[in-house]
């Protein structure tokens, strides 16, 4: 990792690391929607461009034995959580060296060592296993947490409502991140939500609601760790709100004939969280090209590992159907 | 040393094989909707929630969605859950998180995870408890690679079966037959486990195999001891395990009996019936003297009014005119 001039302080050196990851996974994802479109890798793709602040902050504050659940928009949470960018690439490209063997793809990429449980592709699936996992550690008094991203088009769904209700009635050690980018796919907030503020789905329940501005990494990573906390001393779950910005479409190819043309560019310009980054950096324009290098130069790696990986061998098509 | 023989119903089975393992085993527990102080509504787990406290006989919401999602979570940190379902019925609740979950989380994963669940439920006719509390739906997941399906159809293979789904690292799908629970059955104290995939010949016989699962198990002894009065003998098979099935232990059968009836309480067509039949053409074609009779239920929601259950549930008497259909009685 370069030594850069900003790193002068523990706490701009922690934001660094944070600006490192979060140029990581966009660069990744921009190269993700090229490779796609040159129909390299396979199936469809949903990138998080807009959304990285998100996963680094919130990934940031976990400890070691806490694990994740993630949504078919999954590649910046593997790669917050720590799996390499070539593993994640890999799967992308469905070789064997992927993080889930090639079985996976973009949408369920797994990495269970660093606690990466999986991304369910039904939209707001893996919401009861995040609080059956939680349920493991009360019931074997681990003092670890799940943490379960999903967004705002989530909320509307039963599994969203009866994984709340459990968790707060069992008082289990997760947190519920809910990404709101105000797009379930092409509908928008207003359309899927009868309230504007999602936070006060987590009244019905009588659950902790904390909210976040998720284009600011530092304020995610502190929220997180506030509510590990709250979750940690046994009070119970909490409901972490990021508003955030998808400014990207919704998958590679959405033409997004539904969305305003100047609220989108106006959104990408005012709303980039690397860009809101640097500037509380004050980082030289040097500085900052450096470190675009950096990431450039490991995506490429990544595409290029990806590239020469090994396609799965069609003899072990039934491997793993059971255990 | 004589062995200790305990008297058992289905019903004590059941909860005897959940007991000892969660004796022996802290990451069994059991969670369900009035399975606690209640017992469930069939009390299979009565007297559980005073051995073993509220946290591992766990009452849960009427969620069976984030409860069977809460199982597959915990069993893949390792544990081995068991969800109890109140009815099949309500496993459609259910269906999204072990079909897309439960089923597939070890093939999405490349092998890296386990999902030791088993989710219990009981079901079935014969009580007019109409089209939402009684239908037959083993058929739905026997089509869903990942998923194991076991049906025992005695005390001793609930017991056995049950302690085996508990212990597999798959997601099982346990069925309980209404009708069944108060059969009884002397049984060793000591537990035996039954491996899945292991078909049982719950009599042997010469001329006819019927394979038969559950209720159907019984019915058909019962429709083999009025064929035997005709001197028809009758192979019964209960696979107890539909998935995976014994597909070994059929296909001897018939090929030594040349006939084959396929009996159970769901729906005819479409039905488990049916790929057993075709299982039996593709591998026994040479052997067989007569087409695979299906039995089954009619193609039809279950009906309330007890007359109209009776025309629509399969019984004795439709495995034993199924039996001679094969031998070319009337």
């Amino acid at each position: 990792m370069t030594e850069l001039d900003f790193m002068t302080s523990p706490q701009s050196a922690e934001l660094g690391r944070f600006l490192q990851q979060m140029l990581l996974i966009r660069y990744f994802e921009q190269q993700v929607e090229e490779r796609y479109r040159d129909a390299e890798i396979p199936g469809f793709v949903h990138v998080a461009i807009g959304q990285e602040a998100v996963a680094v902050g919130a990934c940031a504050a976990l400890a070691p034995g806490d694990v994740i659940t993630s949504t078919h928009r999954s590649h910046a949470h593997a790669l917050a959580k720590g799996t390499p960018a070539r593993v994640v690439m890999a799967e992308l490209y469905g070789k064997v060296e992927g993080c889930s063997r090639g079985r996976g793809g973009s949408m369920h990429l797994y990495d269970v060592e660093r606690g990466n449980l999986g991304s369910s592709a039904v939209v707001g699936g893996a919401l009861g296993i995040a609080t059956g996992a939680a349920l493991s550690f009360s019931l074997r008094s681990e003092p670890r947490v799940a943490l379960a991203f999903f967004g705002d088009g989530a909320t509307a769904s039963g599994l969203f409502h009866e994984s709340m209700n459990l968790a707060q009635l069992w008082k289990l050690p997760v947190v519920f991140l809910c990404e709101n980018n105000r797009w379930a796919e092409s509908t928008p907030l207003a359309q899927h939500s009868p309230i504007a503020d999602l936070s006060q789905r987590a009244q019905a329940f009588g659950m902790t609601a904390l909210e976040v501005d998720g284009q600011d990494v530092e304020a995610v990573h502190r929220a997180t760790a506030e509510a590990l906390a709250h979750v940690r001393s046994a009070a119970g779950p909490v409901f972490l709100l990021a508003e955030t910005y998808r400014l990207a479409p919704h998958n590679v190819g959405d033409q997004q004939e539904y969305r305003d043309r100047d609220e989108y560019e106006l959104t990408r310009a005012t709303q980039d969280p690397i860009a809101k980054l640097r500037e509380k950096l004050a980082l030289s324009d040097a500085s900052f090209a450096e470190l675009e290098r950096e990431a450039e130069a490991a995506v490429a790696d990544a595409v290029e590992f990806a590239r020469h990986g090994t396609d799965p061998d069609p003899q072990t098509l039934l491997e793993d159907v059971y255990a | 040393m004589p062995e200790t023989k305990t008297r058992l119903s289905y019903r004590e089975a059941v909860r005897d094989a959940m007991s000892q393992a969660m004796r022996r085993d802290p990451d069994v527990f059991v969670m369900g909707q009035d399975i606690a102080e209640h017992g469930g509504s069939q009390k299979v787990t009565l007297g559980m929630l005073e051995e073993f406290g509220p946290d591992r006989v766990r009452n849960a919401p009427i969620s069976e969605m984030a409860l069977t999602g809460a199982g597959i979570g915990a069993a893949m940190l390792g544990m081995r859950p068991i969800v109890e379902i109140m009815y099949e019925d309500f496993l459609t609740l259910a269906m999204e998180q072990l079909v897309n979950h439960a089923a597939k989380e070890r093939y999405m994963s490349g092998g890296q995870l386990k999902v030791p669940l088993t989710v219990r439920t009981q079901g079935g006719a014969g009580w007019s408890s109409a089209a939402q509390h009684g239908q037959q739906t083993e058929g739905w997941f026997v089509g869903v690679p990942g998923l194991k399906v076991v049906y025992p159809s005695t005390p001793r293979d609930a017991r056995g079966l049950l302690w085996s789904s508990i212990y597999d690292d798959n997601c099982v799908v346990f069925f309980e037959h209404v009708q069944l629970y108060n059969q009884r059955e002397e049984l060793p104290e000591e537990l035996e486990p039954i491996p899945l995939g292991k078909a049982r010949i719950a009599r042997a016989g010469e001329d006819v195999t019927v394979v038969a699962t559950g209720p159907l198990v019984p019915e058909a002894l019962a429709a083999a001891e009025q064929a035997e009065q005709d001197g028809i003998s009758i192979e019964v098979v209960d696979p107890r395990t539909l998935q995976p099935l014994d597909e070994e232990a059929i296909l001897e059968s018939v090929r030594k009996t040349s006939r084959c009836v396929v009996a159970h309480e769901a729906v005819r067509r479409m039905g488990f019936g049916a790929e057993v039949a075709a299982l039996v053409q593709e591998k026994a074609f040479d052997w067989l003297d007569a087409p695979v009779e299906r039995v089954g239920a009619c193609f039809s929601p279950l009906p309330f009014a007890p007359s109209l259950e009776r025309a629509c549930i399969p019984r004795r008497e439709q495995v034993y005119a199924a039996i001679k259909r094969t031998v070319g009685g009337e």
